[in-house]
């Protein structure tokens, strides 16, 4: 499947854009990462490029068709959407909960057949969680919950995955794991992947595409390799970074390693993030307002005399 | 092991169902044996005529009706649980009874006829829904939370209309039948008015069990449930149509009825988990069963009948409470 979002711009309400510009392209067995620090709006990116929320302008193009003229139950039978794991209210076995992912497949009436049935625990020894079987959700661990959920969207026969976050939450292993399994389902089956992270590691050990949103608005994408590097990541994150890459049995793994967080820009700052650099300007806005009272002082007695 | 279990717990549904039935048509004032009434229901002669009678024109269509509107209450319950993925929900969460209650208690003081005050019942409980539908949209969109929270305000309303329905009623005649009227009972349910009362509710039965699968899909969040390619707007449409029409044809036809719609769904997921393709059909056996039970006590267990709503709570809240303690409210 080719995916392609052009010059596409959202914001919420009567705000103003919070994605500007935004312009990606990916193809059958490529994997994209996006990039961004907290509330930059990537989740914002992924709800749009699903439809949950609309463009203020430009599109979404699967196969160069727009969105709007797909019929909606087609493109869900092409794309499978993994979430955040979540535990809900009431809690099915891992098999029901994968099953679901067969819905679009059905009609508005019919059961799921024996062979869903088949393909849904087929979809659970993809994953490498057929143990899973006949486990209600709400027992298993978050990192088993994400893989089911990966599961769950695999039962639909999806050409391409979108993920939120995938490895968010998990120990070192659970998250290889996740993170294994998308890149074998992209080398294996050709299925793509556009994938929500906040590891710029993972972007660089999984991803062929990559795409950074920082937090003026602008955003820049292209090959994993050559956007993911030292300089974007600090304007992106405010953070000075170090991207080191070592052998370890013949492949090159890539490590990025945050060094301290960059000073100049933290009055723009945004508020889910730790405010270290405070004291500076807290003093200095303090000595700001004095110097404010004491000339609003000055001057009211010169209005007296 | 577990599929065993499942299998015994179906077979004894149905043996429970089949029993209660026959239990409803013998059992009463006028004790009927066995026998006279399979052989009556089989279309043989018996020498008693009053054996007919009392089958064909009393316990008979009230029995039908307990099945109907049991299992009628449960679906409604057990879908409105699943679609607000919330454990709490009842057929009353969009206000569908505190409008049809209105409707009833306003016949009543008008003094209309039974199908009159049937009418406005079921008329005032799709209003009521109807308006907290409206209330909730916002950009042409109701989420479940608006859903709920219109259905709170809308059902307050209402209820404040009856109280003060009930405040000016006269204390001698009006005021005792409204009561009355608001505590359920199946009393003086004809096979004409069965016909015309119970198709809303099998209509919406039909529906619901038809979706059950789908409810599971409608029980994730907007987001999910959208990707997994449901048409979402549809579904919830259909779901709170056919709960509606359900709720408010049993409120029309038997008065105020409670907890079978939360106490059955929860009991059938205790049995078979929280899959609706079988919490659904089991909350069906269960609910007919259950109504059955409670309106064979109410109309023999005293001289004068007894309220239905008393009896489902104060039958229903023990049975609830030991399955609750036992399983920890999920299926062990």
């Amino acid at each position: 499947m080719n995916f392609e979002v052009e010059h596409a711009s959202f914001g919420y309400r009567k705000e103003p854009d919070i994605l500007k510009d935004i312009h990606f392209q990916i193809g059958k067995g490529e994997i994209l990462s996006i990039l961004g620090s907290n509330g930059v709006g990537k989740t914002t990116l992924l709800k749009c490029t699903l439809g949950f929320l609309p463009w203020r302008s430009g599109q979404t193009l699967i196969d160069g068709k727009p969105w709007g003229e797909w019929k909606n139950q087609d493109i869900w039978k092409r794309i499978g959407y993994v979430p955040q794991a979540k535990r809900s209210a009431f809690s099915y076995t891992t098999e029901e909960m994968v099953l679901l992912g067969r819905n679009a497949h059905l009609g508005l009436l019919s059961q799921p057949s024996k062979k869903d049935y088949d393909h849904a625990k087929e979809c659970l020894e993809m994953v490498g969680m057929s143990r899973l079987i006949g486990k209600l959700c709400n027992e298993i661990s978050g990192g088993e919950l994400q893989m089911v959920l990966i599961a769950r969207a695999l039962a639909t026969d999806p050409e391409l995955l979108i993920l939120d976050e995938p490895e968010s939450n998990l120990d070192f292993k659970n998250q290889l794991i996740v993170i294994h399994t998308i890149r074998d389902l992209c080398r294996e089956r050709g299925i793509s992947s556009i994938v929500n992270t906040h590891y710029p590691e993972h972007a660089l050990a999984i991803s062929h595409k990559a795409l950074i949103l920082n937090r003026d608005g602008t955003n820049a994408f292209g090959n994993a390799e050559e956007i993911i590097n030292e300089e974007r990541l600090a304007k992106a994150f405010d953070v000075d970074v170090r991207i080191r890459s070592f052998m370890v049995a013949e492949n090159t793994h890539t490590c990025v390693l945050p060094i301290d967080i960059v000073r100049k820009s933290t009055r723009e700052r945004g508020d889910g993030e730790i405010r270290v650099a405070m004291e500076e300007d807290e003093q200095e806005s303090y000595r700001d307002t004095r110097r404010k009272r004491v000339s609003k002082k000055q001057t009211i007695r010169k209005e007296v005399s | 092991m577990k599929k065993k279990t499942e299998i015994l717990w179906v077979i004894g549904i149905l043996v429970a169902l089949v029993a209660s039935f026959i239990a409803a048509l013998v059992i009463g004032r006028y004790q009927i044996p066995v026998k006279d009434c399979v052989k009556v229901l089989l279309g043989m002669k018996v020498d008693d005529p009053n054996v007919k009678t009392v089958l064909y024109k009393i316990r008979l269509p009230r029995s039908i009706l307990a099945i109907i509107a049991g299992a009628g209450l449960a679906v409604a319950g057990a879908a409105f649980q699943s679609m607000f993925s919330n454990p709490l929900a009842t057929p009353d969460t969009l206000g569908v009874v505190t409008g049809a209650s209105f409707g009833a208690t306003l016949g009543i003081m008008f003094h209309l006829p039974s199908l009159g005050i049937q009418g406005t019942a079921f008329i005032m409980g799709l209003i009521a829904v109807g308006l907290v539908y409206m209330i909730s949209r916002v950009k042409g969109e109701s989420t479940l939370v608006m859903l709920i929270l219109s259905g709170m305000v809308i059902s307050s309303l209402f209820e404040a209309l009856v109280s003060l329905i009930k405040y000016v009623a006269d204390p001698q005649d009006v005021l005792p039948e409204i009561t009355y009227w608001l505590m359920g009972s199946l009393a003086g349910t004809s096979f004409k008015k069965l016909y015309i009362g119970t198709i809303p509710m099998l209509i919406g039965i039909v529906i619901l069990f038809c979706l059950r699968w789908k409810l599971n899909v409608l029980s994730l969040n907007d987001d999910e449930a959208k990707a997994m390619g449901i048409n979402l707007k549809l579904m919830r449409g259909l779901t709170i149509v056919s709960s509606t029409m359900i709720t408010a044809s049993v409120i029309a036809m038997c008065g105020k009825v409670g907890w079978i719609g939360i106490l059955i769904p929860h009991i059938s997921r205790m049995m078979f988990g929280n899959n609706n393709k079988y919490v659904i059909p089991a909350s069906i056996g269960l609910g007919a069963t259950y109504l059955l039970l409670i309106d064979t006590i109410a109309r023999s267990a005293t001289a004068a009948e007894l309220p239905i709503s008393i009896l489902t709570a104060i039958l229903g809240a023990p049975v609830f409470i030991v399955l609750l303690r036992r399983t920890g409210g999920v299926k062990t």
